[in-house]
Parts: structure tokens; C-alpha cells; sequence
């Protein structure tokens, strides 16, 4: 007996993530004053008030599953939030399920949507489990390339050109990890047309959504046209600071939604409830501290985007998320001999570009949700690495 | 806003160097700004912020507050008064306050004695001073900002995440 032959086909030929490898090469140097910009997520711990409300909910003996859709008080609060922050309505009763993380709600999204063979086209370099989540359901995954000169929008154009009949799902992060791109409302519009023209239906997920800086989040969901054929994709882990919470949700068309929320109950049945405690207590009262961590998010991307372009690393100003992507070439080396090299000469971890599918070759990721005094380290040492030859 | 006052009000913990590089300017600009602001009687100097309790930086333990009654006088209200007790060395703060009594000092001392004989010889005695009464402090769990017991805020974040 061989207990290789045990796993199914799909997944003995499913790559591991890249950033995988990296991680582990990082958790070599421990003990070692190794400064990190390849994590993804941010540096500041949960705001208090929304940690003590959830130890409320706890010593109020809230200890029970909820309704598979979660909470419905969550689900009002995420409809207000929605339709203030993203000008689309939605209803809290059946229009809205709470999910484990954007990752549940898109994983539910992929099962309930694709069928085996089904295409699904996503723009990259983009998050790592996209392409491996329509794996896992059988479909047949579509890369749409983003390019540094476009700062890493997606384009109509890059879209018609990638796309092939039966495409059937367009699967959408903007502002996108790990680029920080996004689109304007122009370019969305565009993209909009050609979904309705092609008949697709987008999977939208809008994670960094109040990570943008500059101008102001468009969602795809709120162009005419729109909703009915967009599921909304959302959470807690960027603004809120809540990632180890893993609490998100999925907005869209009621039949959708409730397609979703089948694999859902019988799958995960519903979120933490004292997660979703949490959430009620940061939408509810939570914006002020997305502000100010925004405002924090905003200086440190131009201090590294100045710096990294100052040093030789040709880099654009990412509109959102807390990513800057810059281009690595001009120091004669690929993305995985620069994040090699950077992490065992001067002890700073970037994330090699390829992690994120190969249109990010040549780049690396360096995530600048960590304080200024790390950075401005991180930066001198960089600056030092790209100074010393190749050898 | 000036640029310089806005990282000082956000917790002032960066050297000049660094409050150069993220607000984009030369060191010697930032220099200048504080300068100005020195000037303009806005920024009035650094204090550090020491766990009195630890044994290195023990040399003024002792700390109290008072509440102190005054009578206010004519043309000035309380002014005169608080002034002339800020001006002791032992007081580190003093604030006019509403409700039941009218001034509250924080007050320091390197041991329960020397406080306690600023407040019955210096304090008591001004004219004016009508009642004082005085709580030293037992123990600090957070002072301008900073936890003092930082045992939750361990950093257990993953050196690379997706």
C-alpha cells in the first residue's frame, strides 16, 4: 500500500503556494533580526473596543451556533455599511450570508457556481487561491495579465483579448493584492460592458476596499447593470484589523446567495459567533479607527514608494491596498535571487513576484503595514543590497 | 496641518530623522519647524515616559494627587493662585477643574515624606488655599499612552502570509 495513492488526482497535481517555499525559508532565520514586509495583513492589533465587545458577547453566554446567513443584527449592519460605503443595496434577509473570511465565501462561490470544466477568468498577479480555489472545483482557470505600465489595472482590452467562448466567471480584486491596482470608475465601466456582453457573472472581491488612497472605490456591483449578475465579496481582516477573526460575507442576488448558502450549511455551518459579535461592534462604531489606520497606511506608501524609486527600484504608487510592487530588474538579478539575496544579506523579507502567478515575474511584494521605524530600516538595508554587485 | 505637529500629536516616539523621511522633508526642515513651533509656544519640550515602578527608575517613585479648594479673586478668578503653585518643582501638572473642588495637581516626590511635607508646609499654607486633599498613587497600568504591562501584545504575526 502506497498512501500517495489515497489523494485524489487533482490535488497530488495542485501546486503549493509559493509563498509556501518562502515562508519557510524565512522561518530558517529565526532569532535573527529579519524585518518582514512579506506579510498580508496589518500591523495593528484589532481596535480595542471591538476586542471588549466580543468578550462581552462571551461573558454574556453567547456561545451557540447562528442562523446559517449569521446574525441577522450583522447582516442589517453589513446592509447599511454596503449601501453607504458602496451605493448598492442589499437585503439582510436573504440577499447577504456571513461567511468564514472571504476565503469561505468565495470558496462557496466557485462550488456553487462552476461547474466541472467551467472557465473562469481572474487578472494577474493576483491573491494565491484564486486560481487554485477553480482547481478544486474542476473549472478551467484564465489568466488576464495586468501590467506595471497600466499600474497593474485591468483592462477591457487585456480582457477581450484572454477571453474564450463558455467563459462563464470573471472573477475581480480591486484594489488587488498583491499590486495594489485598481481600476477607475472608467475602466470599470468598461470591464461592465463586456461582462454584460459576454454574459458573466463577477466574483468581486473588495477586501482593500477602504485601503484607497487615492480618488475613490468604485465597486463593479453599483455600475447599472450590474448587481444582478455580481456577488459582492467583503470582510473584516483589512480595514478592521481583524484577520485571525476570519469573519466576511458574500452580498448578491437572493438565488445566488442561497445557491452559496447550501454548500455553506452543510460545509461550515456558520461563522464564529463571537466573530460576528465583533463585526457588529466595527461597523457600528469601527470607522473612526479605519480612518486613522488608513490615514497611517497612506504616509507609508509614500515614504516607500519615494524610497524604493530613489533606490533604482522602479516602482508605482500603488491607489490601494498596503502592497507596493516594484519592478526589480534594473538590479540585473529575477525576483527570487533579489528576495533571496535581500533576505540572506540584509535580513528583509519581500515576497518573490511569481508567487502571484507569472505576470508578476520581475517584481517583488513588500507590504508596508509595519511601523516607520521598520521601514525606514528596511528601506536603508534594501538600499545597501542593491548597491553591493551582483556577483 | 503642519507636518511636523501632526506626527508629534500622533505619539512624538520618532527621531527627526526618521519624522524627516515620512513626511518627506530634510532633516533640517524638520528642525526648523519644531524650532518654530518652540517658538510659537505650541511644542513646549519632550518628557520621557519611565515604569517608576522598575528600580532603575525609581528616583522619583512617590506620586500623588491633590485636590485642592481655592478662592478666587477678584479681576483674576484662579489664575494668580494656579500659576504661583505650578511654579513648585514637586507639582508636574495642574489643572483648573469643574465639579467639587477647583484644581487638581500631579504631584511627585522621591519618597512619602518629601510629599507629604510639600502639601502641609508649601501647599496648605498659600493663602487662598482653602482645603487640599491628597492620594498617592499605588500602582501605574498605563501613563500617556503606553501599557505599562505589555504581556498581551506579544507578536505572534506570521513573518510571510499570503
Amino acid at each position: 500500500m502506497n498512501p500517495q495513492d489515497f489523494i485524489a488526482r487533482h490535488i497530488v497535481t495542485l501546486p503549493k503556494s509559493g509563498i509556501r517555499d518562502f515562508f519557510e525559508l524565512v522561518a530558517k532565520m529565526k532569532g535573527q533580526d529579519v524585518i518582514s514586509l512579506g506579510v498580508g495583513e496589518p500591523d495593528f492589533v484589532t481596535p480595542w473596543h471591538i476586542r471588549e465587545a466580543a468578550i462581552f458577547a462571551l461573558e454574556r453566554g453567547k456561545t451557540y451556533y447562528t442562523s446559517n446567513l449569521g446574525l441577522i443584527e450583522l447582516r442589517r449592519a453589513i446592509s447599511t455599511y454596503v449601501e453607504e460605503h458602496f451605493s448598492v443595496s442589499y437585503r439582510p434577509e436573504d440577499q447577504i450570508i456571513v461567511t468564514v473570511g472571504v476565503s469561505e465565501a468565495l470558496d462557496l462561490a466557485f462550488r456553487a457556481f462552476c461547474n466541472p470544466g467551467d472557465k473562469v477568468m481572474f487578472h494577474q498577479p493576483c491573491y494565491v487561491s484564486y486560481h487554485p480555489s477553480v482547481t478544486l472545483v474542476h473549472g478551467q482557470a484564465i489568466a488576464v495579465p495586468t501590467y506595471a505600465k497600466d499600474n497593474f489595472a485591468l483592462t477591457a482590452e487585456a480582457l477581450r483579448a484572454a477571453w474564450q467562448p463558455g467563459a462563464k466567471i470573471l472573477m475581480l480584486n480591486l484594489p488587488c493584492n498583491p499590486t495594489g491596482g485598481t481600476c477607475t470608475r472608467e475602466q470599470l465601466e468598461k470591464i461592465a460592458a463586456f461582462c454584460r456582453e459576454k454574459d458573466l457573472l463577477v466574483l468581486s472581491d473588495e477586501i482593500y476596499s477602504e485601503l484607497t488612497f487615492d480618488g475613490v472605490h468604485t465597486s463593479i456591483a453599483s455600475l447599472p447593470g450590474m448587481v444582478e449578475r455580481t456577488i459582492f465579496l467583503h470582510g473584516f481582516s483589512k480595514a478592521f484589523a481583524m484577520t485571525g477573526w476570519r469573519i466576511g460575507y458574500a452580498c448578491g442576488p437572493a438565488v445566488l446567495i442561497d445557491a452559496m448558502m447550501k454548500v455553506h450549511q452543510y460545509s461550515m455551518m456558520c461563522a464564529s459567533i463571537i466573530a460576528q459579535e465583533g463585526a457588529i461592534e466595527a461597523l457600528t462604531r469601527g470607522w473612526d479607527a479605519v480612518l486613522k489606520m488608513r490615514e497611517q497606511y497612506h504616509r507609508r506608501r509614500d515614504l516607500v514608494v519615494r524610497r524604493f524609486n530613489e533606490i533604482g527600484l522602479k516602482c508605482h504608487s500603488p491607489r490601494g491596498s498596503f502592497y507596493a510592487f516594484p519592478d526589480v530588474t534594473a538590479t540585473g538579478r529575477t525576483e527570487k535571487e533579489f528576495a533571496v539575496g535581500l533576505l540572506e544579506k540584509e535580513k528583509v523579507a519581500v515576497v518573490p513576484g511569481v508567487a502571484f502567478g507569472e505576470n508578476g515575474a520581475g517584481h517583488v511584494r513588500a507590504c508596508f503595514a509595519t511601523s516607520y521605524e521598520q521601514l525606514i530600516e528596511a528601506c536603508d538595508r534594501i538600499a545597501r543590497f542593491v548597491e553591493t554587485p551582483k556577483k | 496641518m503642519n507636518p511636523v505637529l501632526k506626527l508629534l500629536i500622533e505619539g512624538g516616539q520618532l527621531t527627526t530623522a526618521q519624522m524627516a523621511q515620512i513626511a518627506g522633508l530634510t532633516e533640517a526642515a524638520v528642525n526648523q519647524h519644531l524650532e518654530q513651533l518652540k517658538k510659537d509656544k505650541i511644542f513646549l519640550g519632550w518628557r520621557p515616559v519611565l515604569d517608576l515602578s522598575q528600580e532603575a527608575a525609581a528616583a522619583a517613585a512617590v506620586r500623588a494627587v491633590i485636590e485642592v479648594k481655592i478662592t478666587p479673586e477678584r479681576g483674576g478668578g484662579f489664575n494668580r493662585l494656579a500659576e504661583r503653585i505650578g511654579r513648585f518643582d514637586e507639582v508636574e501638572s495642574c489643572y483648573l477643574m469643574s465639579g467639587g473642588f477647583d484644581l487638581l495637581l500631579f504631584v511627585k516626590g522621591s519618597s512619602l515624606h518629601k510629599v507629604a511635607s510639600f502639601v502641609s508646609e508649601k501647599l496648605s499654607t498659600i493663602e487662598g488655599v482653602l482645603s487640599t486633599s491628597t492620594h498617592f498613587m499605588l500602582r501605574c497600568y498605563k501613563d500617556q499612552g503606553f501599557l505599562f504591562d505589555q504581556g498581551e501584545m506579544q507578536n505572534t504575526r506570521l513573518n510571510v502570509a499570503p
